[in-house]
């Protein structure tokens, strides 16, 4: 089932279609927890949106297909095509359409750095960025750390040094953490404490952080 | 988000035939994207610009060319630019956070819009997002807002601190459009909001910052930016100055001070330039040319504390510059 071809589209249904694809395209898809509360929130979000903001239908280009374009990205090594709607921020293309949900949302609005990742080697908000961009790039997620059983060296320094409480910032602190060293602003907890400001912890385990990437020397 | 047609554009000529009425380009994406979100902005065309030859740090003799679409934090480690231009590399590192320093792009930095919470908020009254309909910082929370060049129609702070930087150096900003290019100073490109404050630049419709070109005067080499904020880093500033100082004998022969976190645009201070200049570099000169800098302060119910706090922060820059060797 496709509602993608409907001319002209409304931004509701768009949305939502992005799910069914989601679904229809994936074929080991089973229904988790995630993917239920993702679908029904999606929903309950449109159908929010469709009350605050009559008339914004008219906003809507005439060819609903130009409202999506296919992107092809190197994801954890792993080369990956997916057809997004444009409005896909690199997050949520992670998150509910590449199924890699490591990657957390914490403010999805640059505040907060829960989202970070890299891109071509350098660390950045993903939330604050459409996937469309990034056509060709090379990502990597905390997903993409591990090789062969062996957690990344600053994935077991977070672990060595008590680097979390919840946990929930810490896929961007680690990715974070692996940008500022190969940065070189590694050199002092000062240094470390500056450079690593974009990542927020609602715990305070920043003392913990600060000595993770501290014993880490490059990578 | 509203919906957009996405395009990236691989040469100027693409990008000026692509830049309509109702399409935005995009950069680094960092303020778009956001403001998107917000439906702040509804652009029905996005357009890609970064594969455009905007990208060069170009350190020549008289001055130093910029592209576009360099990041700021590239533009930050080059190692000319630490040398040479002191508060240029603070005010870029003292902006945002290492990863949105590593997006964003030094047109977009001067082209983002304002962080004021009822501007990002489309159910709150905002003048500048909504012409007429009201502007609910004066009669609301406005602690972090401007106490110099306000209108009664806004009272919004300019973000940008590179901006400040950039103004207390004579920038230009080279302009390209379907007539070719151009230059605007930076101090003639930002609008104060006077009665239209939607229309915060003079960047002609369809037009492109191509690149900013910064001279090589003598006060950028002893130069620096410090920024007052309510957190040591990632926030924006309460109050900020950039200053560059020629001191030659122990006297001051040239000034250069600009101020941010406290104004509609960014904001030069002559008065305090001029007299710092011919004076001794002691902490009088410092203390006597700072009280110029509040000169015509209007502050709101919640930001009196600004007045103090720039005026402070300018005589504290001005003695930490002139210690620098």
């Amino acid at each position: 089932m496709s509602l993608r071809h409907r001319s002209p589209s409304p931004p509701s249904v768009a949305f939502v279609t992005s799910h069914l694809d989601h679904t229809a395209a994936d074929t080991s898809f089973t229904l988790t927890r995630r993917t239920f509360v993702g679908s029904s929130m999606a929903v309950g979000g449109t159908v929010a949106a469709a009350t605050l903001l009559p008339g914004c239908d008219s906003d809507t280009p005439n060819t609903a297909e130009s409202a999506t374009t296919t992107v092809r990205m190197r994801i954890n090594g792993e080369e990956r095509e997916l057809e997004i709607d444009n409005r896909t921020s690199l997050l949520d293309m992670l998150r509910e359409r590449a199924g890699l949900p490591g990657t957390k949302k914490g403010c999805d609005q640059g505040a907060c750095g829960a989202c970070t990742v890299l891109v071509d080697g350098v660390r950045i908000n993903s939330c604050l960025t459409l996937a469309v961009m990034h056509d060709g790039a090379d990502v990597v997620t905390i997903e993409g750390l591990e090789h062969n059983g062996r957690l990344h060296p600053l994935q077991q320094a977070f672990i060595d040094h008590d680097g979390l409480q919840c946990g929930y910032c810490t896929p961007g602190q680690i990715l974070s953490g692996i940008g500022c060293i190969r940065e070189g602003h590694n050199r002092s907890r000062a240094e470390v404490a500056e450079w690593m400001s974009g990542n927020l912890c609602r715990c305070g385990a920043y003392s913990n952080i600060v000595d993770a990437v501290l014993s880490v020397r490059e990578v | 988000m509203h919906p957009f047609t996405f395009t990236r554009v691989d040469d100027e000529s693409a990008a000026l035939a692509a830049g309509t009425a109702g399409a935005r380009y995009i950069a680094g994406g960092t303020t778009l994207v956001d403001l998107m979100r917000e439906t702040v902005e509804r652009p029905d065309r996005v357009v890609d610009i970064n594969a455009l030859p905007y990208r060069g740090i170009d350190l020549q003799r008289t001055r130093l060319r910029v592209g576009a679409l360099v990041r700021m934090s590239d533009l930050a480690a080059d190692p000319g630019v630490r040398e040479q231009f002191p508060m240029i590399v603070q005010a870029l590192e003292a902006s945002a956070s290492a990863q949105l320093r590593n997006m964003a792009s030094i047109g977009g930095n001067l082209l983002q819009r304002s962080r004021c919470l009822y501007f990002r908020d489309v159910s709150a009254a905002c003048n500048r997002r909504s012409p007429g309909a009201g502007c609910a910082a004066i009669g609301g929370r406005n602690r972090t807002h401007a106490i110099l060049g306000t209108s009664d129609a806004c009272v919004a702070t300019h973000p940008s601190d590179l901006a400040v930087a950039l103004a207390a150096l004579d920038t230009a900003i080279v302009v390209r459009g379907p007539d070719g290019e151009s230059r605007i100073p930076i101090t003639e490109f930002y609008r104060q909001p006077g009665s239209t404050p939607g229309r915060e630049n003079n960047l002609p419709a369809g037009h492109l910052i191509a690149a900013v070109e910064v001279p090589r005067v003598p006060e950028a080499r002893r130069s620096g930016y410090l920024k007052v904020r309510d957190r040591a880093s990632y926030e924006f500033a309460l109050s900020s100055a950039a200053v560059g100082l020629d001191i030659r004998n122990g006297r001051v022969r040239g000034a250069r001070v600009a101020v941010g976190g406290v104004a509609t645009v960014p904001w030069r201070l002559p008065a305090v330039e001029r007299a710092v200049v011919g004076r001794p570099a002691s902490a009088e000169t410092w203390r006597s040319a700072a009280r110029l800098a509040v000169e015509g302060a209007r502050p709101l119910p919640e930001n009196g504390f600004k007045v103090e706090l720039l005026r402070r922060t300018v005589e504290r820059q001005l003695a930490t510059v002139a210690g620098l060797s």
